[in-house]
């Protein structure tokens, strides 16, 4: 479904952010981990198209995008969660989760988006999408706004930062429910011990470079090797 | 005269404004049409008394009036007309009303129009009293042009909220509003402004808080594209045991400018003032944000600016 081939990105000053990577993303759940720094986000940010690579080619469906716009990338199917979501004077939570559906959402189908994260849909449908929600309740409205958009190909960057107070197993059902959904693909950029091990798939990056791509026990458990380096989040059992 | 001599314009500026239909009602309004008044209604608490001049109305509204409506719009049609007019208000103690107020200008032809008007409030003791005014311009290419003043005492326990727009179509602006609070009464103030072209808005507050525990908050949203160019400046002072916020937060785009001049004065030690600016352009991050959603850049952009003057 989704292709990177031999993508580099250099960063204005010119540090090598990536640097060759190729991998193939197709239906399921894959995890994308790292140590901090080492350009997870950057691969959320190529395929959403906020940038574009220095070099190599990003395909999707079979036709090359690296050159689409991250309108026309959103439209094709592709959706993306960020890590800090974004705030707006004015624009209400229920605006966000309409402009996501692309359709006029009944006031019970906003709600069922937001119970879905763990929030009490009639406190926030109509709450402005501004300073006065905190972090963690802005990030769950961000996870919101990608499941009522259930798009055929879904990218969550660190979606369990912030969202101290609620479980991960929900998290982890959101997960699943939009690949049930879908039937597509669910990538979540992660260190996260708890959603690492959910993964049917896990890409390791670090240094710019793809260092394990493989089925998500098997490179967990390298993951978790006590000789290994250990950037990962949650600790030994 | 009567309400079905209106052509489709001054129609169109009324529903803009108010609602066209609130007058074919019993409620109390009052008419101003290209410099005169032309219809006008009262009801049994609501008393709307013109001016011997001619240049405006008194309203009088009966102590106790709950739940009334007052609409006072001014249309002007006529190219070229320039008018300055007097409209004060005494809202009576323990009143909650609403007075919606507002001017439409259709300027068809070359010359500019102008509507200064300058309305002067009395808000009594424990009333209530929200103020929506609506300036809209239409039209050729005359200027349009509008210069409203307010002046504001509101008495004991008393509550003022001011809610003015100004959307689109006004080719020059400078608002003048001075308030006075006593003793725990509040004054609210949100406005919401757009400029375009080589528009010019100015907007200015003064408040003075006097009484023990009064309390305001003045609220500017706008946005300057194009050419426009806006000036927002406020005063607000302590001058008793009293709080206050200031906030001015402006979207400038294209070629526009926004200045803001805020000062706050504690003149005792009690006083709480607090003011917020933030000016400039659209942060990247909510385009981007809504691109994600599919939306183009410009539609992005839109549905910020809409849901910022919402």
């Amino acid at each position: 479904m989704l292709e990177f081939q031999n993508v580099s990105y250099k960063a204005d000053d010119g540090y090598e952010i990536l640097d060759d990577i190729s991998f193939k993303i197709g239906s399921g759940f894959v995890a994308i981990t790292g140590p901090n720094g080492s350009g997870k986000s950057t691969v959320a940010r190529l395929i959403s198209g906020i940038i574009k690579p220095t070099s190599g080619r990003i395909l999707f469906g079979g036709g090359d995008i690296t050159q689409s716009s991250v309108t026309d990338r959103a439209k094709m199917g592709i959706s993306f969660g960020f890590q800090q979501p974004v705030r707006f004077k004015g624009i209400t939570v229920y605006d966000l989760l309409t402009l996501a559906a692309g359709k006029d959402l009944t006031e019970r189908d906003a709600c069922k988006y937001l119970s879905a994260v763990g929030l009490c849909a009639k406190d926030y449908i109509d709450r402005e999408a501004n300073a006065s929600l905190s972090g963690g309740e802005l990030k769950r409205i961000e996870i919101a706004m990608i499941v009522a958009r259930s798009t055929v190909f879904s990218v969550f960057d660190e979606p369990e930062a912030g969202i101290d107070l609620w479980s991960f197993n929900n998290l982890i059902s959101i997960f699943k429910k939009l690949y049930d959904d879908t039937k597509g693909s669910v990538v979540i950029i992660s260190h996260q011990e708890r959603i690492l091990k959910q993964a049917e798939r896990i890409i390791v990056i670090a240094d710019g470079r793809i260092q394990a791509d493989g089925e998500g026990r098997e490179v967990f458990k390298e993951l978790t090797n006590p000789y290994g380096c250990r950037f990962y989040k949650g600790g030994a059992e | 005269m009567i309400f079905d001599s209106l052509n489709r314009e001054q129609i169109g500026l009324l529903d803009e404004i108010s609602d066209a239909s609130v007058f074919k009602g019993d409620g109390a309004y009052n008419l101003r049409l290209d410099g005169h008044g032309v219809m006008r209604h009262n009801t049994d608490r609501i008393n709307i008394v013109p001016r011997n001049d001619g240049q405006g109305i008194e309203v009088y509204v009966k102590p106790g009036t709950v739940g009334e409506t007052v609409h006072i719009p001014v249309i002007i049609s006529e190219s070229g007309l320039k008018e300055t007019v007097f409209n004060d208000f005494y809202i009576g103690e323990g009143c909650d009303v609403t007075v919606i107020a507002g001017c439409g200008i259709h300027n068809a032809g070359d010359l500019e129009s102008m509507h200064s008007g300058v309305h002067s409030f009395s808000v009594g003791k424990n009333a209530r009293v929200k103020y929506i005014e609506k300036h809209i311009g239409t039209g050729g290419r005359g200027k349009r042009s509008m210069n409203p003043t307010t002046s504001v005492m509101i008495e004991e326990g008393g509550f003022m909220e001011m809610n003015t727009v100004q959307i689109k179509g006004v080719d020059n602006a400078s608002r003048m509003t001075r308030a006075v609070v006593k003793k725990g009464g509040t004054l609210v103030i949100t406005e919401k402004i757009m400029t375009d072209g080589e528009q010019t808005a100015g907007t200015e507050f003064t408040v003075d808080l006097d009484g023990e525990d009064s309390c305001a908050r003045v609220v500017s949203r706008s946005v300057a594209r194009g050419r426009s160019k806006q000036l927002f400046v406020s005063d607000v002072r302590g001058n008793s045991r009293c709080s206050a916020r200031t906030e001015c937060d402006a979207i400038v785009m294209d070629e526009a400018g926004v200045s803001a001049i805020p000062k706050i004065s504690a003149n005792v030690p009690e006083a709480s003032l607090v003011h917020e600016a933030a000016i400039g352009k659209i942060a990247g991050e909510q385009l981007v944000k809504l691109m994600t959603l599919g939306l183009t850049e410009k539609e992005a952009e839109e549905e910020i600016i809409n849901g910022f003057l919402k």
